[in-house]
């Protein structure tokens, strides 16, 4: 028997599972049309890569990855593609992203899969580019693409932790799979441990889920799974949190700011394990997920789900009741309120609950904190909510941040406890995007500041290469009278030895030939038939303009010279 | 006596030989509270604080001539940050200018005629073009600063407001009601 740890805190809800958890995974039916959002990862959207008017087949790619972190998006049934537009999706913003609509054939017919029997001998750099092909994300809620986690050097990861927990009240998605489609987990974790060089796998279950407990450990046996291990961890929410679940399974606490890689430690959820098996096994895309629909329905249960399904038409089959009042995707603790009912189902919907009055009563108003600290008693994650509270209401943002705020994982234990009703989450959630924001900003700040620097210093530099230019030139022009002056004038021009000199006497002499030229030739044209007294006039003023000529060149001589001799 | 006397003489000279050292040693090059300044200024470099810059509105700040209020895309979150690095209280805003949202520049590419000005006005180098060629806007690095509107001949650059959207998007501040005093 393993000697479990504990995390600190953590409260007891109703768990509300066994309402969807009696019935076996049902297939959806195929819905009128699927909306499916580019943008279902973490990281950039990824790239449409379909026609509107376009026929696709089932597993066919529709949206490309974009740069590093991003995931493929595939058709999950075949059908044609009716609009690629901005429509309303599954985030709590309410704000439309790009979406691609399809209408589905009813034909269901695969694009050719690239099956693997036989994945070990597949390097893996090419097995974690089928799976970034296949649009693998982790499944458990925070959709990263798995392909980046599942890179590692040898000897680095000891530990793969398989997260069977499913902490979060309602959901049941993860327990049902792992009843049904055990063995498939397991040689997807297999994959999983090969990329990462890890020697164990762990699978914590929670301890109120003795079906799949009791499945999974089956399965390891039946498949001859070396150095792999249910175990059974104690109910308590959030213990299904990455942190918490790998407190409890190996102690090693991951400190703020660390990665549980760099501890030895690497995670994923049973989702995520199912969906690498059917990608590298048998060349499916992540066209499906399973769904928990439950709360004010008629029959919850579990649905293996189309992406872009409408919420509305998963909802209807599970029997839709008046007075429903919305919807939570997620769980009760951490799910959003869906801004609509139309919106795609996406890769992170694990569980869909309609909302009753009672079922969810609306949340009485809020009261002052009376700072009682039972929320420091329940935070897993060791931090001070109250302050944090403090701070974030008060938009101390920097203080906050002193305070570990970015260690939340906004678990809502803390808003659960709280006696004065205070939305605790919401002010974190915040006063972390305010913060990301203004990092943004920041960002941004200096990026223009280098930039603006960087143009001053080329228009200086620029300045001053001209003036260094100019400068040459006018030395050269005055050395080069000098040389003139210096020079009777009848004196053949000698041959120097500076090559250059001899270049700029060459040019004055050409210059003052083409001067000479052009007086001789300039004539001026109206002095034909001059009266005697404008005869006199010109010879008049030709005579002034001799005499300052004269005192011009006098005086640029004596300059000239002057500065020859220095 | 002498001794006494002589040591601490000593003592004087040697502490006095470190202090110099540090001064040169550890001489620190222009105001450092400008570069502080600077680093809370949005670094639009548009001119609307009526200094040619964020640096020199910086130095101004730094002396005491200017105020520190005079910053529109800084908005008021700029006031408060600037008000906590130099000790002094909050100021609503100040000047000809009030705080807008946040906009980049767009060129119309059709009217554009390529006379490169918005180019030579850009203070970051954000627009790309050549003379008689058309010009574009690298949207990714334009500060919204507006320098270019004015200078263009045909009138061709429109600043567009950054709309909100799903990764710029920021939970807002929880708005629910207190229960009420019975």
């Amino acid at each position: 028997m393993r000697s479990l740890f504990r995390f600190n805190g953590g409260i007891h809800p109703a768990s509300n599972k066994a309402q969807s958890s009696h019935k076996p995974i049902a297939q959806a039916v195929l819905p009128s049309k699927l909306v499916i959002p580019l943008h279902q990862h973490v990281g950039n959207s990824a790239r449409p890569v379909a026609e509107i008017g376009q026929r696709v087949l089932k597993g066919q790619i529709i949206g490309a990855p974009e740069g590093h972190v991003s995931s493929a998006v595939h058709a999950p049934t075949s059908g044609v593609i009716a609009t690629i537009d901005m429509q309303l999706v599954a985030h709590p913003s309410g704000i439309p992203d790009l979406c691609i609509t399809l209408i589905p054939d009813g034909d269901d017919e695969w694009i050719a899969r690239k099956p693997c029997a036989d994945w070990k001998a597949l390097s893996h750099t090419d097995l974690r580019h089928r799976l970034r092909a296949a649009g693998v994300v982790g499944l458990g809620g925070a959709v990263f693409p798995s392909d980046m986690k599942l890179y590692a050097h040898k000897h680095k990861i000891k530990t793969l932790v398989l997260n069977g927990a499913e902490c979060e009240p309602y959901i049941t998605c993860d327990d049902l799979l792992m009843r049904e489609r055990a063995a498939e987990i397991l040689q997807g974790a297999e994959i999983m441990r090969a990329l990462l060089y890890a020697e164990e796998v762990l699978i914590g279950i929670e301890d109120n889920k003795p079906e799949a407990i009791a499945a999974m450990s089956r399965a390891v046996l039946d498949g001859r799974h070396e150095r792999m291990e249910v175990i059974a961890v104690p109910t308590i929410y959030p213990g299904g949190g990455a942190k918490q679940l790998i407190r409890v399974l190996t102690g090693i606490e991951v400190a703020a700011g660390v990665r549980s890689t760099n501890l030895g430690v690497q995670c994923f959820n049973v989702g995520t394990a199912y969906s690498t098996w059917r990608a590298i096994r048998h060349g499916e895309a992540l066209i499906s997920r399973i769904v928990t629909v439950t709360g004010h329905v008629g029959q919850p249960q579990n649905f293996e789900t189309l992406l872009g399904t409408p919420v509305n038409e998963l909802i209807a089959q599970a029997g839709q009741l008046p007075d429903t009042r919305g919807y939570i995707m997620g769980g009760p603790m951490m799910g959003i309120r869906l801004p609509s009912a139309q919106v795609g189902v996406i890769k992170a919907t694990n569980c869909l609950i309609a909302m009753s009055d009672s079922l969810f009563p609306p949340v009485p108003p809020a009261l002052p904190c009376i700072r009682c600290t039972r929320c420091v008693d329940v935070c897993p994650a060791e931090l001070q909510p109250q302050e944090l509270y403090w701070f974030a209401q008060a938009k101390n943002l920097l203080k906050a941040q002193e305070y570990h705020l970015f260690d939340c994982i906004e678990c809502g234990a803390c808003s659960y406890v709280c006696p004065s009703n205070i939305p605790l989450v919401e002010y974190y959630r915040f006063a972390k995007s305010e913060i990301w924001a203004q990092e943004t900003s920041k960002k941004a700040a200096d990026a223009a500041r280098e930039r603006y620097e960087y143009r001053e210093l080329r228009i200086e530099r620029e300045k001053q290469e001209k003036a260094e230019k100019l400068a040459a030139k006018e030395k050269a022009a005055l050395d080069a009278k000098a040389q003139l002056a210096r020079q009777p004038a009848i004196a053949p021009v000698k041959v120097e030895a500076d090559p250059e000199d001899t270049m700029q006497l060459k040019i004055q002499a050409a210059i003052d030939q083409a001067k000479q030229q052009a007086a001789a030739s300039i004539k001026p044209k109206n002095t034909d038939n001059l009266t005697s007294r404008q005869q006199a006039e010109i010879a008049e003023i030709e005579a002034r303009r001799a005499r300052i000529r004269e005192l011009a060149l006098s005086s640029t001589d004596e300059h000239t010279d002057g500065q020859g001799d220095k | 006596m002498l001794s006494a006397l002589l040591i601490m003489a000593l003592i004087a000279i040697a502490l006095g030989a470190v202090l110099g050292f540090a001064a040169i040693k550890f001489h620190v090059e222009g105001n450092p509270l400008v570069e502080k300044i600077d680093a809370v200024l949005p670094q639009t470099q548009c001119g609307q604080c009526g200094y040619p810059g964020c640096k020199p509105y910086a130095t101004a700040i730094a002396e005491g001539v200017a105020d520190i209020n005079l910053c529109p895309p800084g908005g008021e979150e700029g006031i408060h940050k600037l008000a906590d690095l130099l000790g002094v209280d909050f100021k609503p805003f100040g000047g000809d200018t009030a705080p807008k949202p946040k906009a980049v520049a767009f060129i119309d590419e059709n009217n554009c005629i390529g006379c490169t000005l918005c180019i030579q006005a850009c203070p970051v180098d954000a627009i790309v073009g050549a003379a008689k060629q058309m010009h574009t806007i690298i949207a990714a690095e334009c500060t919204g600063c507006e320098l270019c509107v004015a200078p263009c001949p045909v009138d061709c650059i429109d600043m567009v407001e950054i709309e909100e959207n799903i990764s710029n998007w920021k939970w807002k501040y929880p708005v629910y009601s207190l229960r009420p005093a019975a």
